[in-house]
């Protein structure tokens, strides 16, 4: 019961390649029944996100013979010659297959380490091949072992907990100061790539109202249809300050837009309820004498770029961690599999050893005389018995004690030792 | 110590350990199981008091270590209460060594029977109330001390570690509102009992003690706080402070005014 994968990503292979491999759901599902038919694998899953493109499998064949075949087919798949895919793709074989697929789920092979989407991705790509009945009992218990590990690693650590990018940790720093954002006011002054995920992030936190001022009124009225928000007038941003209780500005302009002496007024008419300027222009758009002033909270792009790195450093500190959860989770899959392996193996062997034993009997019994029907139904009986005692039953051990199935490494190696390799296939 | 304050104290002690692993990797599991702690907790101890009460043959705050003790429930009630409403876990571990340390102090001496006092429903009442007060005034201390951390931290442009795991700023505000308003109703309504027994039990509802002064001027130092802490000039960390400032008029209270200052009030 061998496991093979074989993909790239994001660090083997550019951009460029990455999306002439993207697996489209048809041309997943396509894969999936091929390989199946073909009698390459027998079980499958593909796993195609932005980042990656990887087709998982359990071998009719050995992983050694497969593994060859999948790389020719994952060119012809995708119209690729196979010289072009090259060093690009990689392939890992049983526990590498685990190990790599847990840290995919816990977001540590993600571009932004610990991020999130990745989880909800790897639990679509596994519904999507379960439907389609393309797994079967090993990939069906790897991919749910791979989403526990991922809900764990992102309750047990901080690893995806921080706010990674510079729009997202602005809102975060928000939802600090005003706790939730369902009730709260955002005014975006200009318009940046910025900006736009701010937004995206205040629409997805369910912030309650947005305002957008622009100079050019139609590029206002632009944003506000794209946004969903109100439009303020330029000329009337200083007395519209008095509503909302952050300010996301980004506007190019050489001289600053909000000066303290207007924040300063602003702050008299909200009656100092807190005030979240986030500054986004280079050259700056709020004085920063405005940042001083009381229940006043100002940030600019650099300050919260700072948070950014430190915030990227405490995710790094938190790999040990996250490396000991997946390896806790690959020795219990191994324990799994093992104990999977020994029925099979236990299945084997009886079933040899009954073919023997009956031959056997056959054999000397034909040879001795004088003995009843009965007499030989009980020197079977005998024979069964003794084989029971001495073969199955330490295997009936192993079954049962896992600390036992983890020291057995190969049991290939059993196989081979009482010449079951033909009843395996 | 008997069975009921050991195992009140080890739960106080597993609550503390919960709140403050849940501070550094939030889990619900964990949340959960510092709540439910407490809440066990809090059930042994009010066996605590009872067994107090009746080993003294009299009301358990008869004695400063009584009146401790029941001040470390009253903490711990008070600060679930919050944390129900308002979600803020977060602040248990700020919390809980204040209740573990007044629980553990309130043991320290064993407890030996008193003349019996039977000073009726009136006087509990008085005695309840304004150590519920001085309980959720506690709370709105840690509350207050977090919100200026934080006010910090953030005006420094540094928030990194605890920052992201303390409740938002304005969540912190409106706890320590609520702790507040608590403290004052209950002050309020103490007082009155208080004025109510006293008249009984000397025939005039004011004496003039210091403690009445002191407990009075509380009651108007933190319904100012209530009432600036929503004003121009003071919302904020101004408010904070105030919030701050005046619990040092109530620890004055409960320790310099009750041992040295006060004719008739003791430990409460």
């Amino acid at each position: 019961m061998e496991i093979v994968l074989l993909g790239l990503n994001h660090r083997t292979a550019p951009v460029e390649l990455r999306e002439r491999v993207a697996f489209s759901p048809e041309k997943a599902g396509r894969a999936a029944t091929e390989l199946r038919e073909r009698g390459v694998l027998a079980e499958t899953l593909v796993l195609s996100t932005c980042n990656r493109s990887e087709l998982y499998g359990v071998p009719q064949e050995s992983a050694a013979e497969t593994i060859p075949q999948l790389e020719r087919y994952f060119a012809s798949l995708h119209e690729l010659d196979p010289a072009v895919l090259g060093a690009s793709l990689y392939h890992h074989r049983d526990h590498g297959v685990v190990r790599h697929v847990f840290r995919v789920a816990a977001g540590l092979d993600s571009m932004l380490l610990g991020e999130a989407e990745i989880l909800g991705q790897v639990r679509d790509a596994y519904q999507a091949a379960y439907d389609m009945g393309s797994t079967g009992p090993v990939l069906n218990r790897m991919f749910q072992a791979a989403l526990e590990v991922g809900k764990r690693v992102r309750t047990e650590t901080e690893i995806g907990t921080r706010p990674v990018s510079v729009a997202f940790a602005g809102v975060k720093l928000a939802e600090q100061i005003f706790g939730k954002l369902s009730k709260h006011c955002a005014l975006i002054l200009g318009a940046g790539t910025v900006s736009e995920q701010v937004v995206e992030h205040l629409r997805d936190r369910g912030i309650a109202r947005l305002l957008v001022a622009n100079r050019s009124p139609e590029r206002a009225r632009e944003l506000a249809a794209r946004w969903k928000a109100e439009v303020i007038e330029w000329e009337k941003v200083e007395g519209a300050l008095a509503v909302p209780d952050m300010v996301v500005s980004s506007v190019g302009a050489e001289q600053a837009v909000m000066s303290r002496a207007m924040v300063e007024r602003a702050m008299q008419s909200r009656a100092n309820r807190a005030l979240f300027l986030i500054d986004l222009g280079v050259p700056r758009n709020v004085a920063p004498e405005a940042g001083k002033l009381y229940n006043v909270y100002l940030y600019n792009v650099d300050d919260l770029a700072e948070i950014v790195e430190g915030n990227k450093r405490a995710r790094a500190g938190e790999i040990p961690r996250v490396e000991a959860i997946i390896e806790q989770h690959v020795l219990k899959f191994q324990a799994w599999q093992t104990g999977v392996e020994v029925t099979s193996v236990l299945r084997d062997l009886r079933a040899k050893l009954a073919q023997g034993r009956n031959a056997f009997l056959r054999e000397r019994l034909s040879n001795m005389e004088g003995l009843t029907s009965a007499e030989q139904e009980r020197m079977a009986q005998l024979a069964e018995e003794l084989l029971e005692r001495l073969v199955i039953s330490p295997f009936e051990h192993v079954r049962s004690e896992r600390d036992l199935r983890k020291r057995i490494a190969d049991l290939d190696a059993v196989r081979r030792m009482f010449g079951l390799d033909q009843e395996k296939h | 110590m008997t069975g009921w304050v050991l195992a009140t104290l080890l739960l106080y002690i597993l609550s503390f350990a919960a709140y403050l692993r849940n501070l550094y990797v939030e889990n619900r599991a964990i949340g959960l199981a510092a709540g439910a702690s407490l809440f066990v907790g809090l059930w042994l101890h009010y066996f605590a008091l009872l067994e107090r009460a009746r080993v003294l043959h009299a009301v358990p705050y008869e004695d400063l270590w009584g009146s401790l003790s029941l001040f470390a429930w009253l903490l711990g009630a008070t600060f679930l209460g919050l944390e129900l409403v308002h979600r803020g876990r977060a602040v248990g571990p700020f919390v809980l060594p204040l209740i573990v340390l007044l629980f553990a102090l309130s043991h320290f001496r064993d407890v030996s029977p008193h003349p019996a006092t039977a000073r009726g429903t009136l006087f509990a009442l008085h005695v309840t109330l304004n150590i519920l007060a001085y309980s959720a005034f506690s709370l709105a201390f840690v509350l207050s001390t977090i919100y200026l951390i934080q006010n910090r931290l953030l005006r420094r442009r540094k928030p990194g570690g605890v920052f992201w795991r303390f409740p938002p700023m304005d969540v912190l505000e409106r706890m320590c509102r609520s702790s507040a308003l608590v403290g004052v109703l209950a002050l309020a309504a103490g007082i009155s009992f208080g004025f109510v027994w006293a008249d009984r039990l000397h025939g005039h509802y004011w004496s003039g003690d210091p403690k009445e002064i002191v407990s009075l001027l509380i009651l108007v130092f933190y319904s100012a706080y209530l009432w600036l802490s929503r004003s121009t000039a003071w919302r904020g960390s101004r408010a904070a402070v105030l919030c701050l400032c005046n619990f040092v008029f109530v620890m004055f209270s409960y320790s310099i005014v009750n041992i040295y200052l006060s004719r008739y009030h003791r430990f409460y």
